[in-house]
């Protein structure tokens, strides 16, 4: 219970602060809508062309959102030394890490739901379902979790922008093309057993990485 | 006498023995060894580059070290991290406060951390006392350095510690807030604090420590009271001892 209202703190902390600032999701927003609109000039209204690239469309969009996104996610702690203010406070690790990540979450889930009704309002393609929305927040659990352990570590080199993307990408693929497959079934009117298959790969990946993330942040994060 | 048998029976707030810690082939402390009785203020200074930094975090654990023991009011600072946090506030030359945020928001946020009981009543109290009442809604960010730093001393006295750690904690204060940073330490509840005060300043150092360590190259090189020193004898011990000049 104690773990959960630190947790909670943690991620109320980071709302507020976010509410304040709009520091991430104004620019990933922007980012987003930037984004569409240049795909949308890129394919043109060829729906033949549209259903077959707008699963990747998708998320490459949201995959480089949600890197802008965690890549600020430490870079805020940082300032002012507020990450050794977190860390001298008696808190587990873990505690520090679940409500960091909590609050990414909450932050991406906020975005995909502006970006994924500007998707079928600019490319008339079927994304408002029940599938794609259970595709895409288990897909952003799994990027989130793995995200946050990384944003942790590059928060302390030099190059971090470039450094998450390195590390993060190659840890997260499984998860993105799971997403891809599954999400090109669900808009091609896939009935969820079609789905169910990515759907699994998914959440295997999600449980990974997620305990993984959670067991390994105690390492990262201290000098 | 009375003072002998009162340092004899006074309870061990650190000690610390053999400690390094190195980053790749530089060596930050090379076998720190060093005993701090609870109630005592000790002063630690030294250059550059001396290791005074690196063993206010590892003190503070934040940083884990590459040898050595550690010791906080008889808790091995490893095995009992998380209990010894609780006991031990820090000031440093930054803030640790989230600019986005109000002095009275930060509080909140790390007296939840920290567990404060009458948590609302407390936070009152201590903006009270470092004379922060009128700003404590505005935004840290919007605030001078210097009233950040006084929510800095509110946010490290804010759990009641029996121990602050201070690294350049006089960072950005004014010439009125400087007092009230030393006025706020000594006593919590009729207890002294055991204070470990980093600083550039000989003057201040001498003033307030009861006892002097100079640090150099992660090692120490000076540790001496300060009934036996003045700050002539200071400055040229500190000349002599470490590998600048001051």
């Amino acid at each position: 219970m104690r773990f959960w209202k630190k947790v909670l703190a943690i991620a109320w902390k980071d709302a507020v602060s976010e509410l304040r600032s709009r520091e991430i999701i104004s620019s990933v927003l922007v980012f987003t809508v930037l984004v569409i609109v240049i795909f949308n000039f890129a394919f043109g209204a060829d729906q033949e062309k549209l259903s077959s690239v707008a699963p990747g469309m998708i998320w490459t969009t949201f995959v480089f959102a949600g890197m802008l996104s965690l890549n600020r996610s430490f870079i805020t702690e940082k300032e002012n030394g507020c990450l050794e203010g977190l860390m001298v406070c008696p808190v587990s690790r873990e505690a520090i890490y679940v409500g960091k990540a909590l609050s990414s979450l909450l932050f991406m889930l906020i975005v995909e739901a502006i970006a994924l009704p500007l998707f079928a309002v600019l490319f008339n393609i079927p994304v408002i379902s029940v599938q794609i929305i259970v595709i895409t927040l288990l897909t952003t659990v799994g990027f989130v979790a793995v995200g946050t352990l990384f944003s942790a570590l590059a928060v302390n080199t030099k190059a971090r922008e470039m450094v998450l993307p390195i590390l993060f990408l190659p840890i997260v693929i499984p998860i993105i093309i799971g997403a891809v497959k599954a999400s090109e079934m669900a808009l091609t009117h896939g009935s969820w057993s079609d789905l169910s298959s990515w759907l699994q790969i998914i959440l295997a990946f999600d449980v990974i990485l997620t305990v993984v993330s959670f067991l390994t942040f105690d390492f990262v994060i201290v000098e | 006498m009375a003072g002998e048998q009162d340092a004899a029976t006074r309870p061990l707030a650190f000690k610390i023995q053999g400690l390094t810690k190195s980053f790749g082939n530089r060596q930050a402390l090379r076998g720190v060894d060093l005993e701090i009785e609870a109630g005592k203020s000790v002063v630690i200074f030294g250059p550059n580059g001396a290791g005074k930094t690196t063993l206010m975090k590892i003190l503070a654990t934040v940083m884990n070290p590459t040898s050595g023991t550690i010791l906080v009011n008889g808790l091995d600072l490893k095995q009992h991290a998380w209990e010894i946090r609780r006991n031990v506030g820090i000031i440093t030359h930054q803030t640790l406060l989230y600019g986005n945020l109000t002095g009275y928001e930060n509080l909140q946020f790390y007296g939840r951390m920290f567990d404060v009981a009458d948590l609302p009543a407390r936070i009152r109290e201590i903006i009270s006392v470092v004379g922060m009442t009128a700003r404590q809604h505005d935004r840290v960010a919007t605030l001078s350095r210097g009233m950040q730093q006084r929510f800095a001393i509110a946010r490290a006295l804010l759990h009641k510690p029996s121990i602050v750690l201070m690294d350049e904690p006089e960072t950005g204060l004014d010439q009125e807030a400087i007092p009230l940073l030393w006025n706020a330490m000594p006593d919590e509840g009729g207890r002294r604090r055991t204070i470990i005060l980093v600083t550039h300043s000989l003057e201040r150092g001498l003033e307030l420590g009861d006892r002097i360590i100079i640090l150099d190259r992660g090692k120490i090189v000076f540790e001496g009271v300060r009934e036996a020193l003045d700050l002539a004898r200071l400055q040229a011990t500190y000349r002599n001892s470490t590998s600048v000049s001051v």
